[in-house]
């Protein structure tokens, strides 16, 4: 479904990404895990294309993301993204939030696209919400509109950059139970988290990176009993208390 | 004072002194209206340029601002009135010198004024789509949603309502700055109230009345500018009156 080859990107001078490469098969839930400033973020933001490379190239669903020629609003459509900010759009309802990329990019009608964002918002729980904006709901809230609004679009794969890191502590759980069923369900996803304990429930395999490269690409029990990289020893001993 | 001054008969026109003053009120609310709109329309579109991806574009946006930002307003009236009718090629040049020119004046007063406060806009507009963090734009374009698209819906509906304030304040300057269109030839407010003294020699009925003109313009363009401010206001969002 997803094919990383051999991705290389600067920022000036400063080498962001290394030389990656992967491939995430359909129905797969990675994780990608490392310190911060270690490329996780560009590296899945150039999976639909959001940050362009300089070296190697990707393929989603058959499309080469990294050809000039590429339809990147038509790519774009079909690869779901999360933020770690949420980034709904402030001026407009839950609905209408909802509603606006169906109707300008799929080309749906206004009931057709109103039907499937209840449907939604009903999956994650935000059906009494769908009126209110953006600046009335809480974090937790925002970031599970956000995703039924990615998932609007029916994607084939969702990429989430982070999707916990800005809630406050008793907010992760309710958006971390809407991306588990989501897992269940088969979507295929790229999570960049530091939540290990959504990795060890859902995921298949972890990427973990350092300095811009892939230095694990491991199944997840591996990766938490026997981790191959010193690095990676190092990290966990940090992050799981 | 003498304000029956108002209801005398002027000495030419077959109207009393008060038609005058309405008459420059008319042209004065006239000139801003087309020059707001000339204002608006550039600066959207300079300022939007400026934020754009292609270099070509910020640089004709940053050309546009430095030009009309760095020359006093005078200055550009005069350009407008003695050099750009010249430099208009061939038959429109022509065509704008054999018109009324009462209608000439008009025309070059709206370009001058609605670009020279069009460059000011342009650096607001600029301001109200950087202050929106990079994030709306990656939402938007992760949606599928093309540029233009994405600041058709999603960045100018937030940038406008973000810049409402200090653009209140700059149609406000607009309407104090139209003043000088009266050096080119434009008979607004001012042009009338100097007229009026020259005819009647009473400065301090003229000036108070056109000091009072402008306030009720001015007052009524920034009640208009409230109401607009509170109607378009989002739910849940710091930009309007705190709970």
């Amino acid at each position: 479904m997803i094919y990383i080859n051999k991705i290389s990107k600067w920022y000036g001078h400063f080498q962001v990404l290394n030389n990656c490469s992967a491939g995430i098969k359909k129905g797969e839930v990675v994780v990608v895990c490392g310190p911060s400033g270690s490329g996780k973020s560009t590296l899945i933001k150039t999976v639909n294309g959001l940050e362009p490379v300089q070296a190697g190239e990707i393929i989603v669903d058959n499309t080469v993301v990294t050809d000039r020629r590429t339809d990147m609003a038509g790519l774009r459509a079909r690869v779901g993204m999360v933020f770690q900010h949420f980034e709904l759009f402030p001026h407009l309802s839950v609905m209408q939030n909802l509603v606006l990329p169906q109707r300008k990019v799929l080309k749906r009608s206004r009931e057709e696209a109103e039907e499937k964002a209840m449907g939604l918002l009903q999956r994650v729980g935000m059906q009494e919400h769908a009126g209110r904006h953006p600046g009335q709901l809480s974090g937790g809230q925002q970031q599970r509109a956000a995703i039924a609004r990615a998932l609007c679009m029916d994607p084939v794969a969702m990429l989430f950059d982070e999707p916990t890191s800005a809630l406050d502590p008793e907010m992760i759980k309710e958006v971390l139970t809407v991306m588990v069923t989501l897992a269940y369900e088969g979507m295929t996803m790229i999570v960049v988290t530091h939540e290990m304990g959504f990795a060890r429930q859902v995921a298949h395999r972890i990427l973990f990176m350092d300095e811009g490269r892939i230095v694990e690409d491991t199944p997840k029990d591996i990766f938490f009993k026997t981790p191959q990289t010193l690095r990676a020893v190092d990290f966990l001993s940090k992050i799981i208390h | 004072m003498h304000w029956g001054l108002f209801f005398e008969q002027a000495p030419f026109g077959g109207v009393q002194y008060y038609q005058w003053l309405l008459r420059g009120f008319a042209v004065t609310v006239e000139l801003s209206v087309c020059a707001w709109v000339v204002a608006f329309l550039a600066g959207s579109v300079f300022g939007i340029m400026r934020t754009l991806p292609h270099r070509a574009f910020r640089a004709a946006g940053g050309f546009y601002v430095a030009v009309f930002r760095n020359i006093p307003l005078i200055a550009q009236f005069f350009v407008w009135y003695l050099v750009v009718p010249e430099l208009l090629p061939g038959s429109l040049g022509r065509d704008l010198k054999a018109m009324d020119p009462e209608i000439q004046f008009f025309i070059l007063a709206v370009a001058c004024l609605g670009l020279f406060t069009g460059g000011r806009i342009c650096e607001q507009v600029r301001s109200g789509i950087q202050a929106q963090s990079r994030g709306q734009l990656s939402a938007g374009l992760a949606l599928g949603l093309t540029l233009p698209q994405c600041y058709r819906h999603v960045i100018m509906p937030n940038a406008y309502r973000i810049i409402m304030p200090p653009m209140t304040s700059e149609i406000l300057n607009m309407i104090k700055n139209s003043a000088v269109a009266s050096t080119i030839g434009v008979i607004d407010l001012s042009a009338q109230a100097n007229r009026l003294l020259e005819y009647s020699a009473r400065p301090y009925e003229s000036f108070i009345a056109i000091t009072l003109a402008y306030v009720t313009l001015n007052f009524t363009v920034m009640f208009l500018m409230r109401l607009l401010e509170r109607k378009i206001r989002v739910p849940g969002s710091t930009g309007g009156r705190h709970v």
